[in-house]
């Protein structure tokens, strides 16, 4: 089961949370990222290439089931105007057992920051700076093209 | 002729979000559309000047600079991608 969205809407982990799991669950992994206020940002902005972003989020989705044979994968990000303390992303993994949920949960976030069409834009005031890509973000990614799961 | 697309940085740069264009029979590879859309203006010129923090999708799927345009229906350009 694979649920994916794009969303201009305020993101409710708690009631993603609250949807029915995949028959067969044992276990559900989360994560859920939340813009900061870093360095006086009042609004995080998100670009996205709308159609291109959902279709990797599937695709994402699709690779997470394959490798770690998962029962479903929900993932839901925001596009537009996030303020500090909001969610941005939410990621949740369900397996019939933790081992994949956790590894397929961190996959997922790490393939989303590093291969999906979307920009962020940090404004602080009137002043507005494009965030610039990290190379932590892409070291995090490439790690599991080297390791096989369990 | 394809529609080129532009996010972020990129759009800022070369002043609109999309635009259809009629390249040469020579412009063979992004990398070929990229000095021919670079020679048409010079915001366009401004906004492909580096291009280590140039990337690009054809049809939707990422794709590297040698990739063939042929049959292309749809080219976005724009900087390296920092979602999540």
């Amino acid at each position: 089961m694979i649920r994916v969205a794009l969303s201009a809407e305020p993101i409710d982990p708690a009631a993603l949370m609250a949807r029915p799991t995949p028959v067969g669950t044992g276990a559900t992994a989360s994560f859920t990222g939340i813009a900061r206020a870093d360095d006086g940002v009042t609004t995080l902005e998100i670009e996205a290439y709308p159609a291109m972003a959902e279709a990797a989020f599937a695709r994402h989705a699709q690779s997470a089931i394959d490798r770690w044979q998962l029962l479903g994968v929900d993932l839901v990000h925001r596009a537009g105007s996030v303020r500090p303390g909001e969610p941005v992303v939410h990621v949740a993994a369900h397996a019939a057992h933790r081992a994949p949920a956790l590894e397929a949960c961190a996959y997922l976030i790490d393939a989303v920051k590093s291969e999906a069409p979307l920009w962020k834009r940090e404004w602080r005031g009137a002043a507005a700076d494009w965030v610039a890509p990290r190379e932590a973000d892409a070291a995090a990614l490439a790690r599991w093209q080297t390791s096989a799961p369990d | 002729m394809p529609t080129i697309l532009y996010f972020a940085a990129v759009r800022e740069c070369v002043g609109r979000d999309s635009e259809t264009v009629d390249p040469p029979a020579s412009v063979a590879t992004l990398s070929d559309l990229v000095d021919w859309l670079a020679s048409q203006s010079d915001a366009h010129a401004a906004a492909f000047a580096d291009r280590t923090r140039l990337r690009a999708a054809i049809d939707q799927q990422f794709a590297a600079p040698d990739a063939s345009i042929a049959g292309a229906r749809e080219i976005a350009l724009f900087p390296p991608v920092t979602g999540g």
